[in-house]
């Protein structure tokens, strides 16, 4: 004891108290050791459960080191509709949200490698407004999409989102077609682009670029849908099946193309990848 | 049906019939009930001039309003429906076919809305399953294979949020119609003819003109859902709908659309012939102009206002 307080003493900082060390699974409320759980890119070592990456924490996960380089890092919310309800102004959520996410938009775009390939990558947060695809959103991806087809570079787009920006109104609504027209001309020009849905990819972001992949791929138990669960259920008036608009389910009735584990998305990402732009075999 | 704002109207009207059923018997009243038309016109044209975006809303939804069959009889002849999208089924909320507009072959699409019960019940309320946007994509490159422009109608709470419908690939189906559209090879006209509602209006309403009835909404989301996200209460419907900005002048104004068609005062509902002329003139100018753009013009034209939305 006397040495142990002695060198308490002479440490500062102070040592990180118990809640910094350990977590919880949200899912199945394990009890994980953080350190351990953030080097498996926070997937629960009990229970499976692939908690959401923030953007930069994806991008990490994905590409080689140090290869990112960021496009379009002053694209910010604008406020077409001058949004406003009783708990106030649109504006100052955006500007709240920022400041806590240290983001400036729901996406973060740019090019960078895997193994060597050189990518376009979208990654959204879902932390940033519920990662709804505001027209800043629907901006830099448009422009990573036409990046990749001036570049004839793949591309990749990691989607996180709740849908739509509400506060942002028809004017997010135009995102879906204005992302989906880029990704028309992608497709004709025969340049590859790999869709990666993680939990959740619903409304109207699984209604435009996130169903319109070359290849869908999803994560373990990620949910994919278009209309929110509730409002299925109010709708027909029956409870739904829990595994309903899970990626395995969505991936049994045909929409997506593998659901992969995060430990292997970035490999099978890159043998995708050699297919997609027939990389000679090595 | 009257709706609740429309009171004085009712009222009115209500007085003028009681009088006419006496103009028989009692020729004097004549004079009264000239001057009592004479209100109700004043009175529908205030009314109507000030609509607040919820009683937009309303109006937008009236079961008497004109549904697609009404404007396929009224401005088309030589009308051939078409069914099916060739892998699952047929979806009668999606209504779609070959017709001729004056002068011009064309392929009609729409939602289609139903004005009985039982109709309702067959067209599922103008909210269309998977394979109702699959039909409408098939029958688009149907069009686009034979030079035939494509004009669609929109009038949709939204697509149908059904356990079948996500299971077969609601969003899938949305997502494909959005990027086919826009680069379908052939000219594109989309009218909001009522409810233009979320990605199940989108997914038929991408196109060279959108253009819109002065009484119609197009929304992201509905005032209702809207109010209840936000507020927590549906009931505040009213200040979600004037929050979302979904009426034909705000979204000029926003230039998601390029021309409003008028409504006569007391709407579409009340007055269908003189709609019925008023997006006949307006379908004829644009319908006229886009036929002389060259295709690939067209399809610049048509990425670049999508690009520019949001800038």
């Amino acid at each position: 004891m006397g040495w142990f307080s002695w060198k308490k003493k002479e440490k500062k900082p102070v040592e990180p108290v118990a809640e910094d060390l350990w977590t919880s699974c949200s899912a199945c409320k394990g009890m994980l050791f953080k350190e351990e759980w953030i080097k498996a890119w926070k997937v629960c070592p009990i229970c499976g459960f692939h908690e959401k990456l923030t953007a930069r924490e994806r991008i990490a996960q994905l590409l080689d080191e140090k290869s990112f380089r960021e496009f379009d890092t002053r694209i910010s919310v604008s406020d077409p509709l001058k949004f406003k309800d009783d708990k106030g102004s649109y504006a100052e959520k955006a500007e709240q949200t920022k400041e806590k996410t240290g983001l400036k938009e729901a996406v973060v775009t740019g090019r960078g490698r895997m193994q060597g390939i050189r990518v376009v990558l979208a990654v959204m947060d879902f932390n940033f407004l519920g990662g709804s695809l505001g027209s800043g959103t629907g901006e830099k991806i448009f422009r990573a999409i036409e990046y990749a087809l001036r570049h004839r570079m793949p591309l990749l787009i990691v989607s996180a989102s709740g849908g739509a920006r509400m506060h942002e109104g028809i004017i997010s609504l135009m995102q879906m077609a204005k992302t989906s027209a880029a990704l028309a001309r992608l497709h004709e020009a025969g340049v590859p682009y790999i869709s990666i849905l993680t939990n959740p990819t619903t409304g109207g972001v699984s209604a435009s670029y996130a169903m319109l992949g070359d290849l869908n791929i999803s994560e373990p138990g990620a949910v994919v849908g278009f209309a929110g669960r509730r409002v299925i259920e109010q709708t027909i008036k029956q409870k739904l099946p829990d595994e309903f608009q899970t990626a395995e389910y969505v991936r049994d009735h045909g929409f997506l193309d593998m659901v992969v584990h995060r430990k292997d998305l970035r490999d099978t990402l890159i043998r995708l990848l050699r297919y997609l732009t027939n990389a000679k075999v090595e | 049906m009257y709706l609740d704002f429309e009171k004085p109207i009712e009222e009115l009207e209500n007085k003028i019939r009681e009088l006419s059923a006496l103009r028989e018997s009692k020729p004097e009243v004549q004079s009264e009930i000239e001057s009592l038309q004479k209100q109700l016109e004043a009175t529908t044209r205030t009314i109507y001039e000030h609509l607040t975006p919820w009683q937009t809303v309303q109006v937008a939804r009236h079961p008497e309003r004109p549904t697609i069959r009404d404007y396929i009889a009224n401005l088309f002849t030589d009308f051939l429906e078409c069914c099916g999208d060739r892998a699952f089924g047929d979806d009668p909320a999606i209504c779609g076919g070959f017709a001729t507009f004056e002068r011009f072959r064309v392929m009609v699409i729409g939602h289609q809305k139903g004005k009985t019960v039982e109709d309702n019940i067959r067209c599922n309320f103008g909210m269309a399953r998977p394979e109702g946007y699959r039909k409408a994509l098939r029958l688009m490159q149907l069009a686009a294979k034979f030079h035939l422009p494509v004009l669609t109608f929109i009038d949709t709470s939204g697509a149908y949020p059904g356990q079948d419908a996500e299971e077969r690939g609601q969003a899938e189906a949305i997502a494909r119609n959005l990027r086919e559209m826009s680069r379908l090879p052939t000219p594109i006209l989309c009218i909001v003819t009522g409810e233009g509602g979320s990605g199940g209006a989108l997914g038929i309403g991408v196109g060279d003109r959108i253009l819109m009835l002065a009484n119609a909404v197009y929304s992201v989301i509905s005032p209702e859902g809207c109010a209840s996200i936000l507020w927590r209460d549906g009931s505040k419907a009213p200040e979600a709908a004037e929050a979302l900005k979904l009426t034909a002048p705000a979204l000029l104004k926003l230039k998601v659309i390029d021309e409003i068609i008028p409504e006569p005062p007391g709407g579409a509902h009340r007055h269908p012939e003189a709609t019925m002329i008023a997006v006949r003139k307006v379908l004829r100018k644009h319908l006229s102009d886009v036929k002389g753009t060259s295709i690939r013009k067209l399809l610049n034209k048509r990425y670049e206002k999508y690009a520019n939305l949001g800038r």
